[in-house]
């Protein structure tokens, strides 16, 4: 059987895809949430050298490598929309961007509590936090340009713009602990292989998925009121079961 | 390992729950939000409706 997937880039039908597929997301998220929780706390031992301060990096790396994973994401919807004048992938790119803003901030805050301890610094103008800080911005920035904006589809293409242009900074951030002499440390876990702890891999890891299934979940919930909104005036809109109550 | 000793995070208790912390609460947040926000465009749709019936 063939399977039509363009049927799906129509709102309206992504509209009731993307209800069923909520909870497939949330619940196998908060469930991973726990056991990553479990195995970062009870399994994995303390640090050598940092002791149990270095716990903080079961959410911080995962959220810092999410905060630069859904802005490619996001800069890739919305150059396909751009390009293709497709309406809804321009809305997923709205939807995930404040998403996105969240998990930079995540990975600010965690990384400014672990810098207090161990450099004795909140924060440093080091080029690793610098650029996070600045894709940060670029989120932000996104938001604002689209909201100021009255017609969605100028603010679509607006926005497109921003977040093809800011797309750069992601590679900075990501070679900076190479390109740069940066107090923030290197990466732990190479394409090589790692040094660290079994557990403390599988603590990251599992981590690293909750929050990605988490981000999916909320990013739908999200995108079906952008289409709610975009496409008010369809007869699809009013013949709906939660419109016509 | 009591309790006690295991919040005390070896004295990096305020670093460690403070991270994680904020995170779950910035979590619940945006759970609430995008909830809320598709309440509010549920509710502005049938208002858009009933306004037009009216005419």
């Amino acid at each position: 059987m063939a399977i039509n997937w363009f049927k799906y880039a129509a709102p309206a039908t992504f509209y009731g895809l993307a209800g069923k597929m909520v909870p497939w997301f949330a619940v196998p998220a908060a469930i991973l949430f726990v056991v990553g929780m479990y195995i970062g706390f009870f399994v994995a031992p303390a640090d050598a050298v940092q002791s149990e301060a270095y716990r903080i990096i079961f959410i911080h790396v995962p959220a810092s490598i999410l905060s630069m994973f859904i802005y490619l994401i996001m800069a890739g919807y919305a150059a396909f929309g751009l390009i293709f004048n497709t309406r809804l992938s321009s809305m997923m790119a709205t939807a995930l961007a404040p998403t996105g803003a969240l998990f930079a901030f995540i990975s600010l805050w965690t990384g400014a509590l672990w810098g207090k301890p161990m450099w004795g610094a909140w924060w440093v103008w080091d080029a690793r936090l610098t650029s996070e800080l600045i894709l940060l911005f670029l989120y932000l920035g996104f938001i604002a340009l689209q909201s100021s904006i009255d017609d969605s589809r100028r603010a679509d293409r607006a926005g497109a713009l921003l977040a093809i242009v800011g797309s750069v900074n992601v590679p900075i951030i990501y070679f900076s602990v190479k390109w740069w002499n940066t107090l923030h440390q290197g990466s732990t876990i190479k394409f090589t292989g790692t040094s660290m702890h079994i557990a403390m891999q599988q603590a990251m890891f599992v981590m690293l998925v909750a929050c990605w299934l988490y981000v999916i979940a909320v990013t739908l919930v999200r995108v079906r009121s952008i289409i709610l909104e975009r496409e008010r005036n369809a007869q699809w809109v009013s013949e709906l079961n939660e419109v016509k109550l | 390992m009591s309790w006690a000793e295991f919040f005390a995070m070896n004295g990096y208790g305020f670093y460690v729950w403070g991270s994680y912390g904020v995170t779950l609460l910035i979590f619940i947040i945006e759970i609430a939000l995008v909830r809320h926000k598709r309440k509010i465009t549920l509710q502005q749709l049938r208002l858009m409706r009933d306004a037009g019936e009216a005419q």
